[in-house]
């Protein structure tokens, strides 16, 4: 066992770490005694290089093996991410209307491997033991670690919208994590009758990206401006507002007429009910039926998360905001969307600031630095239409150990703005996201 | 008992042996490099273009981004999300970071 691990551990120094972690597939590691476990935690000899598991490989994730890479080459990184490529959510709207292709949205990890020595494993991790410093991959293989990073995003609580279940999300997607269910509802706005109903219903607070449903209905609207322009759109909230609503409301009304209708929870949009077979939304004042259904379940941290124990009462995982370790278990940090981080909100471009928070912690706690506090940020374009985008940003400190928004800055794009401001903002949403794909996983 | 055993073990290795662990040679991570890494998000990994409409930043002249970034900050210069930024960093911190994205390779 332990010369197994130091063997894979001098095959990563070597610099060749990303291809023979990844071609030891089936080499099943034995489960080792209570004892030799313990001896094995942190007894990481001098020289010998510190190893950092990282369980996820979108925004968080990514973020935080090649900024680990970055700050100290001498740490073996190992990403544990189920799929081959990744479709992210930012982004995922424009595909929806048309406006990019599903490549330009679409990444992998060939940057990680071969740019940064990262090693990428495509498996699940089926079990944290925070004790023995271990995860348990699906295959059976066993990984040590020094630290461990986890960042698994979101899952669904489909229980809180009756009628609604994994079961379904082939008929009615939620499209919320990025993938088929993306290009599902793709295909069944495309397939929609003529003057037909496109109904959304968004979960209330908190949950991953605020501005992400109403980016998602102003697309939509863009493709049926252009492919289907009787059609008609009803946004059925569980909340009373939503991110940035005075400039999406603003924009809906001067480039869509009366196509979008936005029902707040107390105006009857707080969904009862859905009848999965007839698409149809049942609230308290009434009943929609649907020719396509976007259903947006409540969320809670991802899977993994629940597993390894690291998840309060509301489903979230509480973290010491600076260095983003766990609150429960010791050694493993969460960031991205399942963590608690301050006053963030749940975004990529939250999720990889953290990511880089995490990293310069981590490497400064293994080589016993001074952990630095810089502060984080977020930025978040939306498009209203295709020339025309909005935004709301922030930056973040460290207040009595809690992250709190600079007094001051940050802010959402001006009301009332002219065309060539908004025009511009849409041309720096796109530079955004090549600059973010850029520095997570093409560089 | 075994996991008293190891608990005990661990207490141990996180008091008489980790610090064996550190590395003499390690150094510090700035506040401003970390800052200036949160930056290439928007602009490019390592201040280089990613082929957007945002400017790269690498061996962006120090003095002229300082100027830039004072006067959108205080609304002088007119801007759509930098000024946002600006005005959550302090001045000293804005020196620094436009400092050590000098100092990045163009």
């Amino acid at each position: 066992m332990l010369k197994r691990r130091s063997l894979i551990k001098a095959m990563a120094a070597t610099g060749f770490g990303g291809t023979l972690v990844a071609a030891l597939p089936g080499c099943t590691l034995p489960k080792v005694p209570m004892l030799s476990e313990g001896s094995s935690v942190k007894a990481r000899k001098s020289g010998e290089p510190a190893h950092v598991v990282v369980i996820g490989g979108g925004f968080g994730g990514a973020s935080v093996a090649k900024y680990i890479k970055r700050f100290d080459k001498s740490v073996n990184v190992t990403v544990i991410e189920p799929k081959q490529t990744y479709m992210t959510c930012p982004g995922s709207n424009w595909y929806l209307a048309g406006l990019v292709n599903a490549d330009f949205i679409t990444h992998d990890y060939s940057a990680l491997r071969n740019k940064h020595g990262v090693s990428v494993i495509h498996s699940m991790v089926t079990k944290i033991n925070a004790g023995a410093q271990q995860v348990t991959l699906k295959d059976g293989r066993v990984l040590d670690y020094d630290r461990l990073v986890v960042s698994p995003g979101i899952d669904f609580k489909y229980e809180e919208v009756p009628g609604y279940s994994a079961d379904v999300i082939d008929q009615i997607p939620h499209a919320y994590q990025a993938g088929p269910q993306t290009e599902l509802l793709y295909k069944q706005l495309r397939e929609m009758p003529q003057g037909g109903t496109f109904v959304m219903c968004p979960p209330g607070n908190p949950f991953r990206c605020p501005p992400g449903p109403y980016e998602r209905v102003s697309m939509v609207a863009d493709f049926f401006k252009r492919e289907n322009p009787t059609a008609k759109i009803v946004i059925l909230d569980a909340k009373e507002k939503f991110s940035k609503q005075g400039l999406f409301q603003e924009g809906w009304a001067q480039l869509y007429g009366d196509m979008i209708e936005w029902i707040p929870a107390s105006s009857g949009g707080k969904v009862k009910k859905i009848d999965a077979a007839t698409k149809t939304v049942y609230t308290e004042f009434g009943e929609y039926k649907a020719d396509v259904l976007n259903v947006i379940p409540p969320q809670k941290a991802g899977k993994i998360a629940f597993a390894a124990g690291l998840t309060n009462d509301k489903g979230w995982c509480p973290v010491n905001q600076q260095t983003f370790e766990s609150k429960i278990h010791p050694n493993i940090h969460v960031i991205g969307d399942s963590s608690i981080a301050g006053k963030m909100p749940k975004s990529g471009h939250s999720a990889a600031s953290q990511g880089k928070m995490c990293a310069a912690a981590i490497v400064s706690l293994l080589n016993g630095t001074t952990v630095p506090t810089a502060k984080n940020v977020n930025t978040c374009y939306s498009l209203v239409g295709a020339d025309y985008g909005i935004s709301v940003a922030a930056v973040y400190q460290l207040q009595d150990g809690n992250i709190v928004g600079v007094k001051g800055a940050g802010g959402v794009s001006p009301m009332g703005a002219d065309a060539a401001f908004r025009l511009m903002e849409a041309k720096y949403a796109d530079g955004w996201y090549k600059a973010i794909a850029m520095d997570l996983w093409h560089s | 008992m075994k996991k008293l055993q190891s608990q005990f073990v661990k207490i141990l290795a996180a008091t008489v042996l980790t610090p064996l662990a550190f590395s003499v040679s390690a150094s510090e991570i700035s506040n401003a490099e970390l800052s200036a890494t949160t930056c290439f998000q928007c602009h490019g990994a390592e201040g280089q273009s990613a082929g957007g409409a945002i400017p790269p930043l690498a061996g962006y002249p120090e003095k002229v981004m300082v100027q830039q970034l004072l006067d959108m900050k205080s609304g002088k210069r007119a801007s759509t999300v930098m000024g946002r930024h600006a005005k959550g960093y302090t001045d000293d911190e804005i020196r620094a970071i436009a400092k050590y994205l000098s100092t990045l390779k163009p």
